[in-house]
């Protein structure tokens, strides 16, 4: 800790060996973004297939690599890395606190992170290429019926599981160790909290997903029967398994975005957030909840009627603090001063379309209608409109409000909001169609669809292009920001913002508290 | 950093990773057992009791007839020659019906097998009562050598009305403890 006076080192050496929080949050949010392009390139090569009905690009098997592949990099590889690079930069200023509590472990649950997605990737090619099982690798299609290369699936979880339990414990332990004296838990700043609670999430289920992985490694290679019905398992076990560990997920995905989204409102409503401790405990109940609704996602397994009501009446409740935090950010843009630079249009983008996958997680909660809906397209734009327009829009909207913070530089405030309307017009053209031909019967996941879905799938394709060519756009805007965007002279770099991160200097210095700000 | 704070940071550590280790060891040993046992409570997952069926004297309801199926397989890598005697049999529920399976064992040395049974449809399972069962205990052969298997059951009089067919399956597992048949395991993946 003797080098509070020195910059960063020269070179890459720099980013091998850095404990910085700083440092290491650019590296996790580079990294997440490569997973990004690279997810996002497999989305189009869906796209392309199914522009038209019939086989005119690639064979069915490698289209299911293509959809296992961009989920498995989209959730694993881009959305959470990306919320953990956002929680190493943003966390330790928002609470006033010099570093991460274990900048060293720090480091390496980076730096195991491109091993792992290096390992999945190479699958592709191996003999019988990558997995192509889905990203929820249901057995026995991941056990019995997977390509060799499962095992190097397997191990690429293993490690990437470890990366977020250890993130999870560093931040963790940042949020109640590190707080600046003052600094209560009911005063810390919304993303904090949703990132405290998120870590909670993390730590509980990551292990869950572990051994999950681990009972499939056992089953394809030591002759266990976990998940095999011929060995006395049951391969509806996997799926319990792996929803109890999924249903979490999708909330560390999302809940880190609610956060954002809460710091973001308030600064261009230029009011304080409504309800601040209700959308503490909203967070928490949505947290709870979370673990019991797993089987949700299995309506149609077989099982007891009275477990399907209760994984109902169970999923229907989240609606209700999800439901105070969409009343809270509307109630605090009521009667502010509302400007709309490209955050703030990215934080109301979130609201509206995150409102619309949760109304549409709400029909897909009543098990009778489920069972009309499972498996279709209409869970294909549900989850969509959570994911993409809920973690993806969040997290462009933070990248878009921090951005000047981090790098002294304001943005080109023109082609970000171009950006913004690109990605709604191309993210609403891709997804809305969706819900019109999964109702209509149309199955996820397959490479080709009957003729009475052309136009709506044709629709989709067009949307998912532009909607892929507006993150281009905000490579270079970001990219253009940092070599020669406009220099940003002021610590407050928004007029209404509110928080520790705003009395830095812009961009933040290297090292930042290194004594500890006075909280009132 | 004060040296309180970092102690506080270390038990911080400990307190977390204690729960890491225990979410990973709760889907072994707490997931695992507590998905059987409710399954067995609820009879949810075909899976017939290992229990031997004490029979009862009951009424044999003439009028009423049920369609058993069996089906045998071998699991990966077992290379014995299973099958069922009757694929298909009509029986009254409360009457008690004997069947045999056929086996045969191919290799030139003696092996042990075990025979894992599972009910479709899954509901049908608590009303399937196995007096007498070849999947009770495991089955040795000698090296070219084969047997009947036998099989006494009986269709609960309360099996609901609208379960008509009951398909029994049977996987037989290689469990000859020898390390011969870990080579064969391993050549046949």
């Amino acid at each position: 800790m003797g080098d509070h006076h020195h910059g960063p080192a020269k070179g890459i050496t720099r980013w091998l060996t850095t404990t910085n929080h700083k440092d290491i949050g650019t590296m996790y949010l580079w990294f997440s973004f490569a997973m990004f392009l690279l997810g996002g390139a497999f989305a189009m090569v869906i796209r392309a297939e199914l522009f038209q009905p019939g086989l005119q690009l690639i064979e069915p098997a490698f289209f299911n690599q293509m959809t296992t592949m961009h989920g498995l990099i989209m959730v694993f590889g881009a959305i959470m890395p990306a919320f953990v690079g956002l929680a190493n930069w943003m966390i330790p200023l928002m609470i006033g606190a010099p570093d991460m509590a274990l900048p060293r472990m720090n480091n390496w649950s980076f730096w195991i992170l491109p091993f792992a997605f290096a390992i999945l990737a190479s699958s592709f090619f191996m003999e019988g290429g990558a997995p192509n099982f889905g990203w929820t690798f249901y057995a026995p299609l991941s056990t019995t019926y997977a390509p060799p290369s499962v095992t190097f699936f397997i191990f690429g979880v293993h490690i990437l599981g470890l990366s977020s339990i250890m993130g999870a414990i560093n931040i963790a332990a940042t949020v109640m160790n590190m707080r600046a004296p003052g600094m209560t838990y009911m005063k810390m700043p919304l993303f904090v909290w949703t990132w405290f609670i998120t870590a909670y999430l993390l730590i509980a289920v990551m292990p869950v997903l572990a051994g999950a992985v681990t009972m499939m490694l056992m089953d394809i290679h030591f002759g266990t029967s976990f998940f095999s019905a011929a060995g006395g398992g049951d391969p509806v076990l996997f799926q319990h398994i792996f929803w109890f560990f999924g249903h979490p997920e999708v909330y560390i995905i999302i809940l880190p975005g609610f956060g954002v989204v809460s710091q973001v409102i308030p600064t261009f409503s230029r009011k304080r957030l409504f309800g601040y401790d209700s959308m503490v405990y909203a967070t928490a109940s949505i947290a709870f909840l979370s673990f019991i609704v797993w089987a949700h996602h299995m309506y149609t397994v077989g099982m007891p009627v009275a477990g399907e009501l209760f994984f109902m009446y169970a999923t229907m409740l989240i609606a209700v603090p999800t439901g105070v935090k969409v009343f809270n950010w509307i109630s605090t843009m009521w009667r502010g001063a509302m400007t709309f630079e490209t955050p703030m249009l990215f934080a109301i983008g979130f609201v509206v379309l995150f409102t619309m996958g949760g109304f549409t997680g709400l029909m897909l909660a009543i098990a009778p209608a489920d069972f009309q809906y499972h498996d279709s397209y209409f869970v294909v734009a549900h989850f969509h409109y959570t994911m993409v327009a809920g973690a993806i829009f969040s997290m462009t909207c933070a990248v878009y409000y921090w951005l000047p913070k981090w790098c002294g530089r304001m943005y080109n405030e023109t082609l970000g909001k171009t950006q913004f309307w690109v990605s709604f017009v191309g993210f609403n053209l891709t997804f809305f169609p969706q819900h019109f031909v999964g109702l209509a019967g149309m199955p996820r996941r397959i490479p080709d669809y009957a003729l009475q879905f052309a136009d709506f799938n044709l629709m989709s394709s067009v949307g998912a292009f532009i909607y892929g060519a507006s993150q281009l756009l905000f490579l270079y805007n970001v990219v253009a920001t940092i070599v020669a965007g406009e220099p940003v002279e002021k610590e407050q770099v928004w007029e209404g913002a509110e928080g520790l991160e705003w009395t830095v200097a812009s961009p933040a210095p290297y090292h930042t508290f290194t004594t500890p700000p006075d909280v009132k | 950093m004060s040296e309180a704070r970092e102690k506080a940071i270390g038990r911080t550590v400990k307190k977390l990773s204690v729960v890491v280790v225990a979410m990973f060891a709760f889907v072994f040993v707490v997931m695992v057992p507590l998905y059987d046992v409710l399954c067995d409570a609820l009879g949810l997952n075909g899976k017939t009791s290992n229990e031997r069926y004490r029979a009862v004297a009951g009424e044999v309801l003439t009028e009423r007839e049920v369609t058993i199926q069996f089906i045998a397989q071998n699991n990966d890598g077992m290379t014995w020659g299973f099958r069922p005697a009757d694929n298909v049999l009509r029986v009254n529920p409360g009457a008690v019906n004997e069947t045999v399976f056929l086996a045969s064992n191919p290799q030139p040395r003696a092996m042990i097998a075990q025979a894992i049974p599972s009910i479709s449809p899954s509901r049908a399972a608590e009303y399937f009562h196995k007096t007498e069962c070849f999947c009770f205990n495991q089955q040795p052969l000698d090296g070219g050598s084969s047997t009947e298997m036998p099989l006494q059951f009986i269709v609960d009089q309360g099996l609901p009305a609208d379960i008509r067919t009951i398909t029994l399956s049977y996987t037989l597992f290689d469990v000859t403890p020898d390390e011969v048949s870990d080579d064969q395991h391993l050549a046949a993946r």
